[in-house]
């Protein structure tokens, strides 16, 4: 296993004015190969204008077990949507 | 506290989707791994049969699709690996399972391709039935199965297309050409049919495939699905399928169709189909002579490496 090119995960813009999207992964050797390989495996049908890799190990994740308690604190504030807020009918605009 | 496996359960029932570090059961895992590497080794061996038509085939223009269509498969191939590496499998353990003879990979892709309109037959047919088997895939609850078979799908229909395209050339060509499209149908047509696997009441692990919802449908709904498809599609092409019962059953709506040959099945899927040996050595091959151009790479990145820590 110590022959194993290390794991890249592959992030493609698809087109300018768009975030950068996670496209899956693939195994190269350095980043040159990893963005050159990305483009054959994942930008045959011109999917991206963009391409960032980074190694799967220098990506930190939080924990899905953890999810419920990790993401409770947004979860009792509704007044931060806008459709909290009733409005009399003649207002317009807002 | 609610126990791990009730919320995978409550996940799977809810259509939502299970990700690599959310809990699953052991079995779950192990069906996913087995059912996703062969998927992958189907695709790189799948490029075997096809690859060996580039050179020859008979225009610039149907060798920059063949060559396009071969690339696709690869590309699928890689898609699958890296997919089922997130199943905590490393990519090198799964080669290795393949270059062993551990794991298989679909028997169709063991059948030799005699002629051009054998790269027709395997579009229109192979193709044609993998697309009836991956689409369903789409909506498997594992993640990045499910995302794999998005990506595979939107690319697939073009070699299915191909495939058609290139045998309905031949059907409205020369009698010599009409032949050869017909002789490749009648050879690739049952084997095609075999690749929905066993009938339903021979497929032990369907069932917890489907409650867990890796399959959506059985092996006979999609082998019956693909029967009909196909007998529509072969009067547009003017060709025959090589099956003498096949017939329409208005009660049924669908086509009745003939005794599939389970001995042939079973005999290629044990390694005596007429090319697993020269499939296989394609691949040991193939990883061995290649072993240096990796090799060649590590050493440019450390080289490259030590080079910008110099100069840093």
């Amino acid at each position: 296993m110590d022959n194993e090119w290390p794991l890249w995960e592959v992030f493609i813009r698809s087109k300018q004015g768009l975030d950068h999207k996670h496209a899956g992964s693939l195994h190269a050797a350095d980043a040159q190969m990893a963005i050159e390989n990305a483009r054959d495996v994942y930008t045959r049908r011109m999917e991206g204008v963009s391409i960032w890799v980074v190694e799967s190990k220098n990506i930190h994740a939080s924990n899905p077990d953890e999810a419920a308690s990790f993401y409770e604190p947004a979860n009792d504030k509704p007044y931060r949507h806008p459709t909290f807020y009733d409005l009399p009918d003649e207002v317009r605009h807002m | 506290m609610q126990n791990e496996e009730q919320i995978f359960l409550e996940k799977i029932d809810q259509e939502i989707k299970i990700e690599p570090r959310d809990w699953m059961p052991d079995a779950y895992r192990k069906t996913l791994i087995r059912q996703m590497s062969q998927h992958a080794h189907s695709e790189i061996v799948g490029m075997l049969p096809e690859g060996a038509w580039i050179t020859r085939a008979p225009t610039l223009k149907r060798k920059a699709i063949l060559i396009a269509k071969v690339q696709d498969e690869a590309g699928h191939g890689l898609y699958l690996y890296a997919g089922t590496e997130t199943l905590n499998i490393g990519r090198e353990e799964m080669i290795d399972q393949l270059l062993t003879g551990k794991a298989k990979y679909s028997s169709i892709f063991n059948y030799p391709t005699l002629t051009w309109a054998d790269i027709g037959a395997i579009g229109w047919l192979v193709d044609g039935a993998a697309i009836m088997n991956q689409v369903p895939l789409c909506r498997c609850s594992f993640g990045p199965y499910s995302r794999a078979m998005i990506r595979i799908c939107k690319e697939e229909s073009f070699h299915q297309r191909q495939g058609f395209d290139i045998l309905l050339t031949l059907s409205r060509g020369s009698n010599a050409q009409r032949e050869m499209a017909q002789d490749a149908i009648n050879r690739w047509w049952w084997p095609s049919v075999m690749m929905f696997g066993p009938n339903d009441d021979n497929s032990p692990h369907s069932a917890q495939s489907m409650a867990w919802k890796i399959k959506r449908f059985s092996n006979d709904e999609l082998r019956q699905k693909f029967i009909d498809m196909c007998a529509d599609q072969a009067k547009v092409l003017e060709l025959t399928l090589p099956d003498k019962k096949l017939q329409w059953n208005e009660k049924r709506k669908h086509y009745d169709f003939g005794e599939i040959n389970w001995h042939e099945f079973w005999n290629v899927v044990n390694g005596h189909g007429p090319c697993n040996k020269e499939r296989m050595a394609a691949r040991i091959s193939a990883h061995e002579n290649g072993a240096w151009v990796r090799e060649a790479a590590d050493a440019h990145a450390k080289k490259r490496r030590a080079r910008e820590q110099q100069v840093a």
